[in-house]
């Protein structure tokens, strides 16, 4: 008798799927630091790395090796296995996020149709929510078992930061559901697809908090307060050297290129590339536009990130409070309160 | 108040309107300001590759002259190592054999001449106390090096190259003193 089948094939699919997505969006969030500094340099009339490799493009792996090779210092005051602890937790957070996204339509391969998501689960955007606000753990924990108040203040700066972003983005995104009636990233970038219009049209206003407050999720500048130099030295990886640093700085990167992806998803039409009747392509080729109509949307929206990075200076901590509750919040619900009424007389979505 | 410069501006300190209060217009302004960074000429000087060019008149590393027919020009007086507020310099001299006449200008020669370019300041004083023409700052810099042995330049190293046997490297060299000569 068998009590449970497993289905071999639709495992290892997932497995290969999972590989992918993982060694891509290392891959991506490596050459983003290069792009990231590149970029920099380019906006401060500078060259940026361009010694290892043409135009400096082994300057990522160069990092790498030298992160791998610096000492490892764990302080003695501090609790070791919450200290290892965080590091790891900054970085499975940041790659968890990537199971949901639909990176493309489906594929046959002999005989198989095979959704190109990892997994398509009807809570999609509730799934982010819950992985998102983990990541602040790895910041709270590698800042209070570091044994240091710079990394201390930094961390509490961190979490504050994170819960009150939070808010506006959760009530920005209702909006969103409201007008799509459905959780599930799949559902609703076929939407997006089979309507006129992406999201962003029906939803600017919501657009931008949700923009404001993921640059805030990453704590990307202006929103770097966990890591302000000028007052908290390094910020809540202080104590950190080697590869564990390496981690945290790497989980930056990796979260920032989830949440582009994200917002390309859910406002601007996922794999839908403009234009383009995607029913009328065979399997292939619909499969290749998908994918650069994706990856395209979401390196411009990369790009957005690092010019918003080097233009503007950092938020005092009240004014990041200010906007955050003030701002934000109240403007996310007003977006609400507007887009339920419309909803309500146009009776436009089930 | 009378402005300190011409290019003085008064400061706008008029209440935000409701665009600026927004914020956004002027973080749009402020982001396009850095998009056109991105085009501009970039200033930076590619080292080994690309030299900044320097003025004729730059002091850098030392050069021990010669004469046109090859032969050094110090006699080991020693005026450049009294000029020298660093002290820096150190030298023995030697008196000429007769058989180093194509060697030596005059009967009295550098043995040694050593320069230990830590101590060197680079502010010229021995050029301009050298009464033979001998000592000359050229428009090169130390390079870097890993020990402190190694700043220590002699002789074989100061001296400029030998008008007989490298004729083409002594004529720059020569080329970049006759500049620094008519530029003074």
């Amino acid at each position: 008798m068998i009590l449970l089948t497993i289905d071999w094939a639709y495992t290892i699919e997932k497995m290969v799927l999972i590989a992918i997505v993982i060694s891509a969006s290392l891959l991506i969030a490596m050459y983003a630091t290069y792009a990231e500094r590149k970029i920099a340099g380019v906006m401060q009339d500078r060259r940026g790395p361009n010694r290892a490799g043409p135009f400096g493009i082994l300057q990522p792996l160069a990092d790498g090796i030298k992160l791998f090779f610096k000492e490892e210092i764990i302080p003695n005051n501090s609790n070791r296995w919450l200290f290892v602890l965080g590091p790891c937790l900054a970085m499975l957070t940041a790659m968890m996020t990537s199971a949901i996204i639909p990176w493309g339509s489906t594929i046959e391969i002999g005989g198989r149709t095979i959704s190109l998501q990892i997994a398509d689960i009807n809570i999609g955007i509730l799934y982010i929510f819950g992985v998102v606000s983990m990541g602040v753990y790895g910041i709270m924990i590698g800042g209070w078992a570091s044994n240091n108040k710079f990394s201390l203040m930094a961390a509490l700066r961190g979490a504050s930061q994170a819960i009150s972003y939070e808010l506006a983005m959760g009530l920005s995104l209702i909006a969103l559901l409201m007008l799509t009636g459905s959780l599930s990233l799949k559902t609703i970038v076929e939407q997006q697809i089979n309507g006129h219009f992406w999201n962003i049209v029906y939803q600017p206003l919501g657009f931008l908090i949700f923009f404001v407050c993921a640059l805030a999720e990453c704590n990307r500048a202006p929103f770097d307060l966990p890591e302000a130099e000028s007052e908290l030295n390094m910020g809540y990886h202080q104590e950190y050297s080697s590869m564990k640093l390496g981690f945290y700085l790497f989980a930056e990167y990796i979260n920032m290129f989830i949440s582009c992806a994200v917002i390309a998803t859910l406002f601007f039409g996922g794999y839908d590339m403009p234009f383009v009747d995607e029913s009328q392509l065979s399997g292939v080729t619909a499969l290749l536009t998908g994918l650069v109509a994706l990856f395209g949307k979401t390196f411009i929206l990369i790009f957005v990130f690092m010019w918003i990075r080097w233009t503007l200076p950092r938020f005092r901590y009240d004014q990041l409070m200010n906007l955050g509750w003030k701002g934000l919040i109240p403007l996310a619900l007003l977006n609400m309160v507007i887009t339920g009424a419309v909803v309500l007389f146009t009776m436009k979505t089930p | 108040m009378q402005a300190l410069t011409q290019r003085a501006k008064p400061v706008d300190r008029r209440p935000m309107n409701w665009i600026e209060k927004i914020y956004l217009w002027n973080i749009f302004k402020g982001m396009l300001i850095t998009f056109k960074h991105i085009f501009k000429k970039k200033v930076t000087i590619q080292y080994p590759e690309q030299k900044r060019p320097f003025s004729p008149v730059f002091r850098g590393l030392h050069i021990l002259n010669r004469d046109e027919e090859g032969r050094e020009r110090c006699t080991a007086c020693g005026l450049c190592a009294v000029a020298c507020p660093a002290e820096a310099i150190t030298m023995e001299a030697a008196e000429r054999l007769p058989n180093e006449e194509n060697l030596y200008r005059e009967e009295k020669y550098a043995a040694r001449y050593e320069i230990n370019m830590l101590r060197c300041i680079f502010c010229g004083l021995c050029e301009e106390a050298c009464p033979k023409d001998a000592i000359y700052l050229s428009e090169t810099f130390a390079p870097a090096n890993y020990s402190r042995k190694s700043f220590i330049y002699s002789k074989n190293d100061l001296l400029i190259p030998d008008p007989k046997t490298q004729p083409e490297e002594f004529n720059i060299a020569k080329g970049l003193i006759e500049k620094k000569k008519i530029s003074k």
